[in-house]
Protein backbone atom coordinates (compact mmCIF):
# COMPACT_ATOMS: atom_id res chain seq x y z
CA UNK A 1 0.00 0.00 0.00
CA UNK A 2 1.65 3.38 -0.89
CA UNK A 3 2.23 6.13 1.23
CA UNK A 4 -0.92 8.87 1.09
CA UNK A 5 -4.10 6.37 0.43
CA UNK A 6 -6.63 6.79 2.82
CA UNK A 7 -9.02 4.12 1.25
CA UNK A 8 -7.67 0.91 -0.89
CA UNK A 9 -10.57 -0.80 -2.38
CA UNK A 10 -9.33 -4.13 -3.90
CA UNK A 11 -11.51 -6.60 -6.34
CA UNK A 12 -14.48 -5.33 -5.09
CA UNK A 13 -18.14 -6.69 -6.19
CA UNK A 14 -21.27 -5.98 -4.60
CA UNK A 15 -24.21 -8.00 -5.18
CA UNK A 16 -28.40 -7.49 -4.31
CA UNK A 17 -28.96 -10.62 -4.34
CA UNK A 18 -28.58 -11.91 -7.86
CA UNK A 19 -28.37 -8.21 -9.42
CA UNK A 20 -24.61 -7.64 -9.74
CA UNK A 21 -24.11 -3.62 -8.68
CA UNK A 22 -20.48 -3.48 -9.20
CA UNK A 23 -17.39 -5.69 -10.83
CA UNK A 24 -14.56 -6.03 -9.12
CA UNK A 25 -13.23 -2.46 -8.44
CA UNK A 26 -9.87 -1.91 -7.91
CA UNK A 27 -9.16 1.43 -6.55
CA UNK A 28 -7.00 4.00 -4.43
CA UNK A 29 -8.61 7.04 -2.98
CA UNK A 30 -5.82 9.42 -1.85
CA UNK A 31 -5.68 10.94 1.62
CA UNK A 32 -7.57 14.84 1.74
CA UNK A 33 -9.11 16.64 -1.75
CA UNK A 34 -12.13 15.51 -3.17
CA UNK A 35 -12.17 12.29 -5.10
CA UNK A 36 -15.16 12.58 -7.40
CA UNK A 37 -17.09 9.02 -8.69
CA UNK A 38 -19.15 10.22 -11.62
CA UNK A 39 -21.34 8.12 -14.10
CA UNK A 40 -24.81 7.59 -15.76
CA UNK A 41 -27.99 6.45 -13.37
CA UNK A 42 -27.46 2.81 -11.94
CA UNK A 43 -23.76 2.83 -12.06
CA UNK A 44 -23.05 1.98 -8.81
CA UNK A 45 -22.22 5.35 -7.34
CA UNK A 46 -24.53 5.29 -4.68
CA UNK A 47 -23.44 1.61 -3.95
CA UNK A 48 -19.81 2.18 -3.97
CA UNK A 49 -20.53 5.28 -1.23
CA UNK A 50 -22.39 3.00 1.31
CA UNK A 51 -20.15 0.07 0.98
CA UNK A 52 -17.10 2.68 2.38
CA UNK A 53 -19.04 3.44 5.72
CA UNK A 54 -21.03 -0.41 5.13
CA UNK A 55 -24.95 1.19 5.44
CA UNK A 56 -24.87 -1.17 3.41
CA UNK A 57 -25.23 -4.06 6.11
CA UNK A 58 -28.84 -2.72 5.97
CA UNK A 59 -29.56 -3.58 3.51
CA UNK A 60 -31.40 -7.32 3.33
CA UNK A 61 -30.21 -9.59 0.46
CA UNK A 62 -27.22 -7.83 0.14
CA UNK A 63 -23.69 -9.20 0.13
CA UNK A 64 -19.95 -8.87 -1.45
CA UNK A 65 -16.05 -10.14 -2.17
CA UNK A 66 -13.02 -8.36 -1.82
CA UNK A 67 -11.82 -6.01 0.63
CA UNK A 68 -12.32 -2.33 1.41
CA UNK A 69 -9.60 -0.88 3.66
CA UNK A 70 -9.52 2.46 5.62
CA UNK A 71 -5.64 2.69 6.83
CA UNK A 72 -4.60 -0.49 6.01
CA UNK A 73 -7.73 -1.90 8.30
CA UNK A 74 -10.04 -4.28 6.59
CA UNK A 75 -13.65 -2.57 7.08
CA UNK A 76 -15.20 -5.92 6.33
CA UNK A 77 -13.35 -7.25 9.44
CA UNK A 78 -16.00 -9.19 11.68
CA UNK A 79 -14.32 -7.71 14.80
CA UNK A 80 -15.00 -4.15 12.70
CA UNK A 81 -16.50 -1.73 15.81
CA UNK A 82 -19.81 -0.40 13.21
CA UNK A 83 -20.50 2.85 15.28
CA UNK A 84 -16.59 3.59 15.37
CA UNK A 85 -16.50 3.22 11.65
CA UNK A 86 -19.49 4.83 10.75
CA UNK A 87 -18.16 8.00 12.81
CA UNK A 88 -14.42 8.12 10.83
CA UNK A 89 -16.60 7.91 7.68
CA UNK A 90 -19.16 10.45 7.48
CA UNK A 91 -22.20 10.78 4.79
CA UNK A 92 -24.79 13.07 3.73
CA UNK A 93 -27.79 11.76 1.56
CA UNK A 94 -28.60 13.23 -1.93
CA UNK A 95 -31.78 14.87 -0.42
CA UNK A 96 -31.73 16.41 2.82
CA UNK A 97 -32.70 14.46 5.55
CA UNK A 98 -32.76 16.87 8.77
CA UNK A 99 -34.25 14.81 11.66
CA UNK A 100 -37.58 16.50 13.07
CA UNK A 101 -35.67 17.79 16.03
CA UNK A 102 -34.21 21.48 16.26
CA UNK A 103 -31.43 22.62 14.54
CA UNK A 104 -28.87 22.41 17.72
CA UNK A 105 -29.71 18.46 18.26
CA UNK A 106 -29.73 17.45 14.52
CA UNK A 107 -25.85 18.67 14.94
CA UNK A 108 -25.39 17.22 18.25
CA UNK A 109 -27.23 14.08 17.39
CA UNK A 110 -23.81 12.03 17.14
CA UNK A 111 -21.55 13.43 19.83
CA UNK A 112 -24.41 12.61 21.73
CA UNK A 113 -24.72 9.05 21.24
CA UNK A 114 -21.14 8.90 22.27
CA UNK A 115 -21.98 10.15 24.87
CA UNK A 116 -20.52 14.18 25.24
CA UNK A 117 -21.27 16.09 28.13
CA UNK A 118 -23.60 19.44 27.73
CA UNK A 119 -20.80 21.64 28.05
CA UNK A 120 -18.81 20.45 25.19
CA UNK A 121 -21.94 19.92 22.89
CA UNK A 122 -22.30 23.46 22.47
CA UNK A 123 -18.91 24.16 21.49
CA UNK A 124 -18.85 21.22 19.15
CA UNK A 125 -21.92 22.42 17.45
CA UNK A 126 -20.82 25.92 16.79
CA UNK A 127 -17.59 24.22 15.44
CA UNK A 128 -19.15 22.35 12.97
CA UNK A 129 -21.63 24.93 11.96
CA UNK A 130 -18.75 27.42 11.12
CA UNK A 131 -17.58 24.99 9.16
CA UNK A 132 -20.53 23.88 7.27
CA UNK A 133 -20.75 28.03 6.63
CA UNK A 134 -24.26 27.54 8.27
CA UNK A 135 -23.64 29.39 11.82
CA UNK A 136 -24.01 33.17 10.55
CA UNK A 137 -27.34 32.18 8.99
CA UNK A 138 -28.92 30.07 12.43
CA UNK A 139 -26.72 31.09 14.92
CA UNK A 140 -30.22 33.00 16.37
CA UNK A 141 -32.65 30.20 16.52
CA UNK A 142 -30.68 26.94 17.10
CA UNK A 143 -33.61 25.59 19.04
CA UNK A 144 -35.89 26.15 16.66
CA UNK A 145 -36.77 22.95 14.10
CA UNK A 146 -34.43 22.10 11.49
CA UNK A 147 -37.61 21.64 9.34
CA UNK A 148 -37.80 25.23 8.67
CA UNK A 149 -34.78 25.70 7.07
CA UNK A 150 -34.31 26.27 3.64
CA UNK A 151 -32.95 23.09 1.09
CA UNK A 152 -29.67 24.19 0.95
CA UNK A 153 -29.59 25.54 4.66
CA UNK A 154 -30.68 21.78 5.22
CA UNK A 155 -28.31 20.07 3.20
CA UNK A 156 -25.30 22.13 5.10
CA UNK A 157 -26.78 21.07 8.42
CA UNK A 158 -26.38 17.82 7.32
CA UNK A 159 -22.90 18.25 6.29
CA UNK A 160 -22.21 20.16 9.80
CA UNK A 161 -23.98 17.10 11.30
CA UNK A 162 -21.57 14.72 9.85
CA UNK A 163 -18.53 17.26 10.88
CA UNK A 164 -19.06 17.60 14.03
CA UNK A 165 -18.17 13.78 14.92
CA UNK A 166 -14.73 14.80 13.25
CA UNK A 167 -15.09 11.88 10.63
CA UNK A 168 -11.60 11.21 8.40
CA UNK A 169 -13.43 10.77 5.55
CA UNK A 170 -16.87 12.65 4.02
CA UNK A 171 -18.93 10.73 1.87
CA UNK A 172 -21.69 13.31 -0.24
CA UNK A 173 -24.28 11.43 -2.42
CA UNK A 174 -25.16 13.74 -4.65
CA UNK A 175 -25.19 16.59 -2.05
CA UNK A 176 -26.82 19.06 -4.25
CA UNK A 177 -29.44 17.38 -6.73
CA UNK A 178 -32.44 19.27 -5.06
CA UNK A 179 -30.68 22.42 -4.70
CA UNK A 180 -30.79 25.73 -6.91
CA UNK A 181 -27.60 27.25 -8.36
CA UNK A 182 -26.82 29.93 -5.21
CA UNK A 183 -27.64 26.88 -2.69
CA UNK A 184 -25.39 24.73 -4.53
CA UNK A 185 -22.54 27.89 -5.07
CA UNK A 186 -22.42 27.83 -1.12
CA UNK A 187 -22.05 23.66 -0.87
CA UNK A 188 -19.56 23.51 -3.11
CA UNK A 189 -17.32 27.18 -1.44
CA UNK A 190 -17.76 24.72 1.77
CA UNK A 191 -16.58 21.66 -0.34
CA UNK A 192 -13.28 23.56 -1.12
CA UNK A 193 -12.72 24.85 2.69
CA UNK A 194 -13.09 20.99 3.60
CA UNK A 195 -10.79 19.25 1.36
CA UNK A 196 -8.02 20.65 3.22
CA UNK A 197 -8.76 18.89 6.16
CA UNK A 198 -11.11 16.05 5.41
CA UNK A 199 -10.55 12.92 2.28
CA UNK A 200 -13.80 13.79 0.30
CA UNK A 201 -15.67 10.98 -1.74
CA UNK A 202 -18.65 13.04 -3.75
CA UNK A 203 -20.98 11.78 -6.35
CA UNK A 204 -21.88 14.87 -8.54
CA UNK A 205 -25.32 16.02 -9.64
CA UNK A 206 -23.74 16.36 -13.07
CA UNK A 207 -20.37 16.90 -14.71
CA UNK A 208 -20.02 20.25 -14.33
CA UNK A 209 -19.64 19.67 -10.46
CA UNK A 210 -17.54 16.86 -11.12
CA UNK A 211 -15.29 19.33 -13.25
CA UNK A 212 -15.64 22.33 -11.16
CA UNK A 213 -14.98 20.66 -7.94
CA UNK A 214 -13.04 17.43 -7.86
CA UNK A 215 -9.31 16.65 -7.84
CA UNK A 216 -9.62 13.38 -9.05
CA UNK A 217 -12.02 11.62 -10.38
CA UNK A 218 -13.78 7.90 -11.37
CA UNK A 219 -16.14 7.35 -14.07
CA UNK A 220 -18.27 4.61 -13.37
CA UNK A 221 -20.77 2.50 -15.58
CA UNK A 222 -23.01 -0.25 -15.36
CA UNK A 223 -20.67 -1.14 -11.61
CA UNK A 224 -17.73 -1.11 -14.11
CA UNK A 225 -14.95 1.41 -12.94
CA UNK A 226 -13.75 2.26 -16.52
CA UNK A 227 -10.91 4.74 -15.51
CA UNK A 228 -10.02 6.73 -12.68
CA UNK A 229 -7.40 9.94 -13.08
CA UNK A 230 -6.88 13.53 -12.22
CA UNK A 231 -9.44 15.54 -12.97
CA UNK A 232 -7.96 17.56 -15.97
CA UNK A 233 -6.81 14.12 -17.57
CA UNK A 234 -9.78 12.87 -17.57
CA UNK A 235 -12.08 15.68 -19.04
CA UNK A 236 -9.40 16.41 -21.82
CA UNK A 237 -7.27 13.08 -22.77
CA UNK A 238 -9.23 10.49 -21.34
CA UNK A 239 -7.93 7.04 -22.44
CA UNK A 240 -10.79 5.11 -22.78
CA UNK A 241 -13.61 5.64 -25.31
CA UNK A 242 -16.90 5.20 -23.20
CA UNK A 243 -15.48 7.85 -21.28
CA UNK A 244 -14.69 10.08 -24.17
CA UNK A 245 -18.33 9.45 -25.28
CA UNK A 246 -19.78 10.28 -21.93
CA UNK A 247 -18.04 13.42 -21.07
CA UNK A 248 -18.51 14.53 -24.38
CA UNK A 249 -22.51 14.14 -24.33
CA UNK A 250 -22.69 11.56 -27.15
CA UNK A 251 -24.20 9.15 -24.75
CA UNK A 252 -25.93 9.84 -20.96
CA UNK B 1 -75.74 11.79 4.33
CA UNK B 2 -74.04 9.27 6.32
CA UNK B 3 -72.22 11.87 7.70
CA UNK B 4 -75.04 14.03 8.51
CA UNK B 5 -76.59 11.06 10.27
CA UNK B 6 -73.54 9.67 11.93
CA UNK B 7 -73.56 13.12 13.49
CA UNK B 8 -77.03 13.44 14.77
CA UNK B 9 -77.21 10.03 16.76
CA UNK B 10 -74.00 11.21 18.29
CA UNK B 11 -76.26 14.53 19.28
CA UNK B 12 -78.71 12.60 20.17
CA UNK B 13 -76.86 10.33 22.47
CA UNK B 14 -75.01 13.03 23.90
CA UNK B 15 -77.86 14.90 24.17
CA UNK B 16 -80.18 12.35 26.22
CA UNK B 17 -77.49 11.58 28.65
CA UNK B 18 -76.59 14.72 29.19
CA UNK B 19 -80.33 15.66 29.59
CA UNK B 20 -80.97 12.97 32.61
CA UNK B 21 -77.26 13.09 33.85
CA UNK B 22 -76.33 16.55 34.16
CA UNK B 23 -78.82 17.79 36.77
CA UNK B 24 -77.45 15.31 39.17
CA UNK B 25 -73.74 16.50 38.94
CA UNK B 26 -72.84 18.21 41.86
CA UNK B 27 -69.44 18.94 43.54
CA UNK B 28 -71.31 16.01 46.17
CA UNK B 29 -71.60 13.73 43.72
CA UNK B 30 -68.29 13.43 42.63
CA UNK B 31 -66.90 13.50 46.11
CA UNK B 32 -69.00 11.85 48.06
CA UNK B 33 -69.04 7.08 48.02
CA UNK B 34 -72.25 5.53 47.27
CA UNK B 35 -75.04 5.23 50.25
CA UNK B 36 -77.46 2.47 50.12
CA UNK B 37 -76.25 0.20 46.64
CA UNK B 38 -75.65 4.10 44.90
CA UNK B 39 -79.57 5.14 45.82
CA UNK B 40 -78.12 8.19 47.22
CA UNK B 41 -74.54 9.66 47.69
CA UNK B 42 -72.51 10.21 45.09
CA UNK B 43 -69.78 7.96 42.59
CA UNK B 44 -66.53 8.97 44.48
CA UNK B 45 -65.04 5.40 44.66
CA UNK B 46 -66.17 4.20 41.40
CA UNK B 47 -64.31 6.92 39.43
CA UNK B 48 -61.17 6.19 41.73
CA UNK B 49 -61.54 2.58 40.62
CA UNK B 50 -62.00 3.56 36.74
CA UNK B 51 -58.95 5.12 37.10
CA UNK B 52 -56.88 2.75 38.88
CA UNK B 53 -57.87 0.02 36.86
CA UNK B 54 -57.83 2.04 33.55
CA UNK B 55 -53.91 3.04 34.86
CA UNK B 56 -52.68 -0.61 35.78
CA UNK B 57 -54.24 -1.45 31.88
CA UNK B 58 -52.07 0.75 30.34
CA UNK B 59 -49.18 0.37 32.79
CA UNK B 60 -48.90 -3.14 31.37
CA UNK B 61 -50.77 -2.70 27.97
CA UNK B 62 -49.26 -0.17 26.54
CA UNK B 63 -45.01 -1.08 26.65
CA UNK B 64 -46.13 -4.49 25.38
CA UNK B 65 -48.24 -3.44 22.92
CA UNK B 66 -45.26 -0.78 22.21
CA UNK B 67 -42.45 -3.30 22.51
CA UNK B 68 -43.80 -5.72 20.18
CA UNK B 69 -44.55 -3.54 17.50
CA UNK B 70 -40.72 -2.47 17.67
CA UNK B 71 -39.62 -6.38 17.63
CA UNK B 72 -42.04 -6.56 14.85
CA UNK B 73 -40.98 -3.37 12.60
CA UNK B 74 -37.51 -3.05 13.96
CA UNK B 75 -36.53 -6.34 14.99
CA UNK B 76 -37.34 -8.98 12.36
CA UNK B 77 -38.15 -8.90 8.55
CA UNK B 78 -41.01 -10.66 7.63
CA UNK B 79 -40.63 -13.93 8.57
CA UNK B 80 -42.75 -16.88 10.36
CA UNK B 81 -42.52 -15.92 13.45
CA UNK B 82 -43.49 -12.03 12.65
CA UNK B 83 -46.72 -13.52 10.97
CA UNK B 84 -47.68 -15.44 13.71
CA UNK B 85 -47.35 -13.27 15.90
CA UNK B 86 -49.49 -10.51 13.76
CA UNK B 87 -52.08 -13.36 13.27
CA UNK B 88 -52.87 -13.43 16.78
CA UNK B 89 -52.70 -9.84 17.65
CA UNK B 90 -55.34 -10.29 14.50
CA UNK B 91 -57.30 -12.70 16.47
CA UNK B 92 -57.27 -11.02 19.77
CA UNK B 93 -58.39 -7.96 17.83
CA UNK B 94 -61.76 -9.93 17.07
CA UNK B 95 -62.25 -11.59 20.77
CA UNK B 96 -65.61 -10.50 22.54
CA UNK B 97 -65.22 -8.65 25.63
CA UNK B 98 -66.64 -11.51 27.46
CA UNK B 99 -64.50 -13.99 26.77
CA UNK B 100 -61.60 -11.48 27.93
CA UNK B 101 -63.66 -11.30 31.16
CA UNK B 102 -63.99 -15.65 31.18
CA UNK B 103 -59.84 -15.79 30.80
CA UNK B 104 -59.52 -12.97 33.19
CA UNK B 105 -61.68 -14.61 35.61
CA UNK B 106 -60.44 -17.65 35.23
CA UNK B 107 -56.62 -17.33 34.89
CA UNK B 108 -56.05 -14.31 37.23
CA UNK B 109 -58.73 -14.33 39.32
CA UNK B 110 -58.67 -17.76 39.99
CA UNK B 111 -55.45 -19.64 39.00
CA UNK B 112 -53.10 -17.17 40.21
CA UNK B 113 -55.61 -16.15 43.22
CA UNK B 114 -55.47 -12.96 42.45
CA UNK B 115 -59.59 -12.20 43.73
CA UNK B 116 -61.69 -10.05 42.49
CA UNK B 117 -59.07 -7.03 42.29
CA UNK B 118 -57.23 -3.89 40.18
CA UNK B 119 -55.06 -6.00 39.75
CA UNK B 120 -56.69 -8.87 38.05
CA UNK B 121 -59.23 -6.65 36.23
CA UNK B 122 -56.19 -4.51 34.94
CA UNK B 123 -54.12 -7.05 33.28
CA UNK B 124 -57.70 -8.29 31.53
CA UNK B 125 -58.01 -5.25 30.44
CA UNK B 126 -54.71 -4.89 29.07
CA UNK B 127 -54.80 -7.99 27.18
CA UNK B 128 -58.25 -6.25 25.91
CA UNK B 129 -56.38 -3.70 24.76
CA UNK B 130 -52.98 -5.48 23.26
CA UNK B 131 -53.98 -5.72 19.66
CA UNK B 132 -55.18 -2.19 19.51
CA UNK B 133 -51.70 -0.78 20.87
CA UNK B 134 -49.96 -3.19 18.35
CA UNK B 135 -51.40 -2.05 15.25
CA UNK B 136 -51.43 1.76 15.86
CA UNK B 137 -47.81 1.22 17.40
CA UNK B 138 -47.16 -0.72 14.12
CA UNK B 139 -49.14 1.36 11.70
CA UNK B 140 -47.24 4.86 13.29
CA UNK B 141 -43.37 3.21 13.42
CA UNK B 142 -43.96 1.78 9.83
CA UNK B 143 -44.88 5.47 8.79
CA UNK B 144 -41.77 6.60 10.09
CA UNK B 145 -39.43 7.61 7.02
CA UNK B 146 -36.03 4.85 6.57
CA UNK B 147 -33.90 7.82 6.03
CA UNK B 148 -34.60 9.00 9.85
CA UNK B 149 -32.89 5.65 10.20
CA UNK B 150 -30.04 5.50 7.92
CA UNK B 151 -29.28 9.04 9.35
CA UNK B 152 -29.22 7.65 12.56
CA UNK B 153 -27.05 4.39 11.42
CA UNK B 154 -24.79 6.68 9.50
CA UNK B 155 -23.53 8.76 12.25
CA UNK B 156 -22.65 6.07 14.46
CA UNK B 157 -26.12 4.82 16.07
CA UNK B 158 -26.51 1.67 17.71
CA UNK B 159 -30.11 0.06 16.47
CA UNK B 160 -31.58 0.32 20.31
CA UNK B 161 -30.29 4.00 19.80
CA UNK B 162 -32.06 4.94 16.38
CA UNK B 163 -34.87 3.56 17.89
CA UNK B 164 -35.53 4.96 20.93
CA UNK B 165 -33.91 8.48 20.11
CA UNK B 166 -34.97 8.92 16.19
CA UNK B 167 -38.05 5.76 15.52
CA UNK B 168 -40.20 6.19 18.49
CA UNK B 169 -39.94 10.13 19.14
CA UNK B 170 -41.38 10.29 15.68
CA UNK B 171 -43.96 7.63 15.79
CA UNK B 172 -45.25 9.25 19.35
CA UNK B 173 -48.41 10.92 18.05
CA UNK B 174 -49.78 7.64 16.41
CA UNK B 175 -48.50 5.71 19.36
CA UNK B 176 -50.06 8.04 22.01
CA UNK B 177 -53.50 7.94 19.42
CA UNK B 178 -53.78 4.26 20.05
CA UNK B 179 -53.28 4.52 24.02
CA UNK B 180 -56.04 6.81 23.82
CA UNK B 181 -58.59 4.95 22.22
CA UNK B 182 -57.49 1.93 24.67
CA UNK B 183 -58.10 4.23 27.03
CA UNK B 184 -61.43 4.94 25.93
CA UNK B 185 -62.16 0.94 25.57
CA UNK B 186 -60.67 0.79 29.40
CA UNK B 187 -62.67 3.26 30.97
CA UNK B 188 -65.87 1.78 28.99
CA UNK B 189 -65.67 -1.75 29.78
CA UNK B 190 -68.40 -3.50 31.44
CA UNK B 191 -68.54 -7.26 30.90
CA UNK B 192 -64.98 -8.03 31.40
CA UNK B 193 -64.55 -5.69 34.41
CA UNK B 194 -66.98 -7.53 36.35
CA UNK B 195 -66.06 -10.66 35.84
CA UNK B 196 -62.31 -9.42 37.20
CA UNK B 197 -62.51 -7.09 39.34
CA UNK B 198 -65.65 -6.95 40.94
CA UNK B 199 -68.62 -4.34 41.73
CA UNK B 200 -67.38 -3.93 45.31
CA UNK B 201 -68.32 -0.53 46.66
CA UNK B 202 -66.24 -0.42 48.90
CA UNK B 203 -63.14 2.44 48.83
CA UNK B 204 -59.86 0.28 47.29
CA UNK B 205 -57.11 0.47 49.68
CA UNK B 206 -54.46 -1.57 47.46
CA UNK B 207 -53.90 -3.30 44.06
CA UNK B 208 -55.66 -6.14 45.67
CA UNK B 209 -59.03 -4.77 46.56
CA UNK B 210 -62.59 -5.35 44.29
CA UNK B 211 -63.71 -2.51 42.77
CA UNK B 212 -66.59 -1.41 40.88
CA UNK B 213 -65.80 0.97 37.38
CA UNK B 214 -68.02 3.70 36.70
CA UNK B 215 -69.58 1.36 33.57
CA UNK B 216 -70.36 -0.80 35.93
CA UNK B 217 -72.03 1.14 38.51
CA UNK B 218 -74.07 2.49 35.41
CA UNK B 219 -75.31 -1.15 34.19
CA UNK B 220 -76.21 -1.99 38.09
CA UNK B 221 -77.62 0.69 38.94
CA UNK B 222 -79.70 0.47 35.91
CA UNK B 223 -80.40 -3.31 35.27
CA UNK B 224 -81.28 -3.84 39.16
CA UNK B 225 -83.69 -0.34 39.02
CA UNK B 226 -82.07 1.23 41.74
CA UNK B 227 -82.04 4.18 40.45
CA UNK B 228 -81.67 5.93 37.09
CA UNK B 229 -81.13 9.64 38.15
CA UNK B 230 -77.83 8.18 39.58
CA UNK B 231 -77.14 5.66 36.15
CA UNK B 232 -77.48 9.04 33.99
CA UNK B 233 -75.70 11.30 36.44
CA UNK B 234 -72.69 8.72 36.00
CA UNK B 235 -73.13 8.25 32.50
CA UNK B 236 -72.94 11.66 32.37
CA UNK B 237 -69.94 12.08 34.07
CA UNK B 238 -68.59 8.76 31.77
CA UNK B 239 -68.62 10.97 28.73
CA UNK B 240 -67.24 13.90 30.41
CA UNK B 241 -64.51 12.60 31.72
CA UNK B 242 -63.58 10.75 28.52
CA UNK B 243 -64.33 14.23 26.57
CA UNK B 244 -61.77 15.84 29.11
CA UNK B 245 -59.33 12.71 28.84
CA UNK B 246 -59.63 13.53 24.67
CA UNK B 247 -58.98 16.89 24.64
CA UNK B 248 -55.97 16.94 26.90
CA UNK B 249 -54.33 14.38 25.20
CA UNK B 250 -55.19 16.26 21.65
CA UNK B 251 -53.58 19.17 23.03
CA UNK B 252 -50.47 17.34 24.21
CA UNK B 253 -50.17 15.94 20.50
CA UNK B 254 -50.56 18.99 18.80
CA UNK B 255 -48.71 20.78 21.27
CA UNK B 256 -45.57 18.10 20.67
CA UNK B 257 -45.78 17.92 17.23
CA UNK B 258 -45.70 21.75 17.10
CA UNK B 259 -42.67 21.64 18.92
CA UNK B 260 -40.93 19.04 16.15
CA UNK B 261 -42.13 20.96 12.39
Amino acid sequence: MSQGNKIVIKDFSFYYDSFQALQNIDLDIRSKGIFTVFGPARSGKTTLLKSLNRLTDLIFGASHTGAIFLDGTDIYDPKMDLTHLRKRIGMVFDLPTPLPISIFDNVAYGPKLSGNTKKCLNEIVEKALKSAVLWEEVKDRLHTSALRLSGGQQQRLCIARVLALEPEVLLLDEPCSGLDPISTASIEETLFQLKKDYTIILVPHNIQQASRVADRVGFFLNGDLVEEGPVYQIFTKPKDKRTEDYVTGRFG
Amino acid sequence: MGAISTLAVMILILFQILKEGLPVLHLRFFLESPKSMGREGGIFSTIIGTMALTGVAILFGAPLGVGTAVFLREYTRESKISRIIRFGTDCLAGVPSIIFGLFGFVFFVIKLNMGWSILSGGLTLAAMILPTVISTAEESIKAVPSSYREVSYSLGGTKWQTVTRVVLPSALPGIFTGILLSVGRSIGETAAVILTAGSSLVMPTSLFSPIRTMSVHFYILAREGISMEMAYGTGATLILLVLIINVIAQWLIDRYIRHRT
